[in-house]
């Protein structure tokens, strides 16, 4: 198992954000994580980055406290790609990308053959390659977030974690991400969790769904098995049509209005929201 | 589960690998150029400087002195002669130049620290806390000499060095610094201690003129003592920011990225903070407040080199050395009737407008 948590309680200061946490996530998973907004999807992965220590329960990484990894070393094991990256100085994206390779580095050592390998490798598999030399100042929302993809590869992780890091952009660049991610999944087991409202990129992409609500994971299996509609309805209250795709084989979600038979009565009873 | 090579398009990424490398070695040698010619105009400004003044000196006797001195040959020419040029004119002029490269690196520090481009050495309270550690001196009428030195620096030093520690333990909040509230409590720990200077001013008029002329920054009667005194405080500082240059990169892509990329963020902004509070401390303790240097030099730097830290903390070094030598020897020649200027005046009327011209090429460039 690369993740394992048990009873884990997160929260910030005096507020409790998610209770009672079990799970495992084995090497080469694809896991999407989804819940309605403001259900704790950016806690777990924060705290999954080691960012937000737990208050409760155990979490490992690798097998090990992820508390009591050294932050070089976790960062050779786990990387994090952001919802976005605003970066205020115009570093070119091979610099950026070079970051990168900080866990790996010698203190004061110079860069090494290798590490330049890695960086010009990550650039490829995200097809960053020509903006090498460009400022990151003045690319675009989907080329900086492949490049800060590319950055995350060059970690050389087993573990890739996404914060809602394709939210931003068009579906064509969503799934170019997704794409990648993929490959990278398959070819070299990567284990990848990303948090996700996009719930049919999450069905055509994730092979195991975890649905969070209300302070805890509420459903967690193998996306065919819980991309259901009854599933969906619980989550998101809201009524969604799950049809199968008769060519790809994945499930996805039709959304229905709201308004007519509508599976949140307080929505729909509430005066004034109905829709002309 | 760790990947070999991949064999696919091997040739490809040799050739790819090659020319990266190649062009990696070329910007290490424009580079190492760069710092050959810095240093050469660094050598030549302090001969230069050394022969400007009232009293005109030569090549020849400088070297005369210079090498009596390094005990390579007999006492040298007059000693009047040897006097202006080793113990008023070389010592002042090494002073600025060691001055400058402090409060340039400190520059860097800062701005790369707290992502703030308008952040200099004195953003955080560091000058103000310098300032009221020599007027609390001036008015208690401390005199006398430590270490054969007047105990205003060493006011100065515990002045600047007790604000940092305020800022620092005003903007911790639960074990984490962030930079927001380092510079709110810059600011506070800075008008409180404004207002307790001007108390201290219209409380004791006597030391008005002292506190004033020591807050506008000047090199004026120091000596190779103040070197002594700066060298420790600048080499400690350098060495940090130097040692964290490639954090200070990632530092820039914020908090939580650089936790993501295995960067320890509150030990290393601590560090990093210390060391530029040390190189500020340093300078503001020997020559006062002199303004402009810490802002202009690294934004100048930026422009030419890029951000890269590792390469802009050793240029802006040189070039606010060299920015230094200079202003002070305009400050020492500029007015007809002999006197001195203050060099803070000098910098700031220099660095005003050409800070304005910057600001404005880069808006033009859309850099911010």
């Amino acid at each position: 198992m690369v993740i394992r948590a048990a009873a884990l309680e997160l929260g910030y200061g005096d507020r409790l954000v998610l209770a009672g946490l079990d799970f495992h996530v084995a090497a080469g998973e694809f896991v999407g994580i989804l819940g309605p907004n403001g259900c704790g999807k950016s806690t777990l992965l924060h705290a999954l980055s080691g960012l937000l220590p737990p208050r409760g329960g155990s979490l490992t990484v690798m097998e090990q406290a992820l508390g009591a990894i050294p932050s070089r070393l976790r960062a050779q094991t786990l990387a994090v790609v952001p919802q976005s990256s605003e970066v205020r100085f115009p570093f070119s994206c091979l610099e950026i990308v070079l970051m990168g390779r900080y866990p790996h580095r010698r203190r004061l050592g110079s860069l090494t053959a290798e590490d330049l390998l890695w960086a010009l490798r990550s650039m490829r598999r995200t097809t960053t390659e020509p903006l090498r030399d460009r400022p990151v100042t003045q690319i675009s929302g989907g080329e900086c977030q492949r490049v800060v993809i590319a950055r995350a590869l060059a970690q050389d992780p087993r573990i890739l974690l996404l914060d809602e890091a394709t939210s931003c952009l068009d579906v064509r660049k969503k799934l170019e991400i997704f794409e990648i991610l993929k490959h990278l999944n398959q070819a070299r087991s990567l284990t990848v969790l990303c948090a996700m409202h996009d719930l049919n990129l999450a069905a055509l992409y994730c092979r195991r769904l975890m649905f969070i609500k209300d302070g805890r994971i509420i459903r967690d299996g193998p996306t065919e098995a819980v991309f259901t509609p009854e599933i969906l309805a619980a989550v998101y209250d809201t009524a969604m049509e799950v049809r199968w795709h008769p060519v790809y084989h994945r499930p996805y979600a039709v959304m229905l209005p709201l308004t007519p038979g509508a599976a949140a009565p307080e929505e729909t009873a509430t005066p004034g929201v109905a829709r002309a | 589960m760790k990947v070999a090579s991949p064999p696919a398009s091997q040739v490809d990424r040799t050739a790819e690998l090659t020319e990266a490398l190649e062009r990696r070695r070329a910007e290490m040698r424009r580079f190492a150029a760069a710092l050959l010619a810095l240093g050469l105009a660094l050598f030549l400004s302090v001969g230069l400087a050394t022969g400007i003044g009232r009293m005109e000196v030569g090549w020849n006797a400088m070297a005369a002195v210079l090498l009596n001195k390094l005990g390579l040959a007999a006492a040298p020419v007059d000693r009047t002669t040897e006097v202006v040029i080793w113990g008023i004119r070389l010592s002042r002029v090494v002073l600025s130049a060691l001055v400058g490269a402090s409060l340039a690196t400190a520059g860097v520090v800062f701005q790369g620290l707290l992502l703030n481009p308008l952040a200099d050495p004195f953003t955080i309270g560091v000058s103000t806390g310098a300032a009221f550690g020599v007027a609390l001196l001036v008015m208690l009428g401390v005199g006398g000499a430590f270490l054969g030195l007047s105990p205003l620096p060493l006011g100065a030093l515990v002045g600047a060095l007790g604000a940092m520690a305020a800022v620092l333990v005003l903007s911790r909040d639960a074990g984490r610094i962030r930079k927001e509230s380092l510079i709110l409590a810059g600011i506070v720990v800075s008008t409180f201690l404004s207002a307790l200077i001007s108390l201290i001013k219209s409380l004791d008029e006597e030391s008005l003129s002292a506190i004033v002329f020591w807050i506008m920054g000047s090199f004026s009667g120091r000596g190779w003592i103040h070197v002594g005194f700066l060298l420790p405080y600048a080499a400690a500082g350098f060495l940090l920011a130097i040692y964290h240059g490639r954090e200070l990169d990632i530092l820039a892509l914020g908090e939580e990225q650089s936790h993501f990329l295995g960067v320890s963020v509150n030990q290393v902004r601590l560090k990093l903070l210390l060391g530029a509070s040390l190189l500020t401390a340093g300078a503001v303790a020997v020559s006062g407040v002199i303004g402009f240097v810490g802002l202009v030099v690294p934004h100048l730097c930026r422009l030419l080199a890029g951000p890269s830290h590792g390469r802009l903390l050793v240029l802006s070094a040189f070039t606010g050395a060299l920015t230094l030598i200079w202003a002070d020897v305009l400050a020492r020649v500029i007015l007809a009737s002999g006197q001195e200027l203050p060099v803070g005046v000098v910098t700031a009327l220099l660095g005003g407008p050409f800070f304005f011209y910057l600001l404005k090429t880069r808006q033009a460039r859309g850099m911010w």
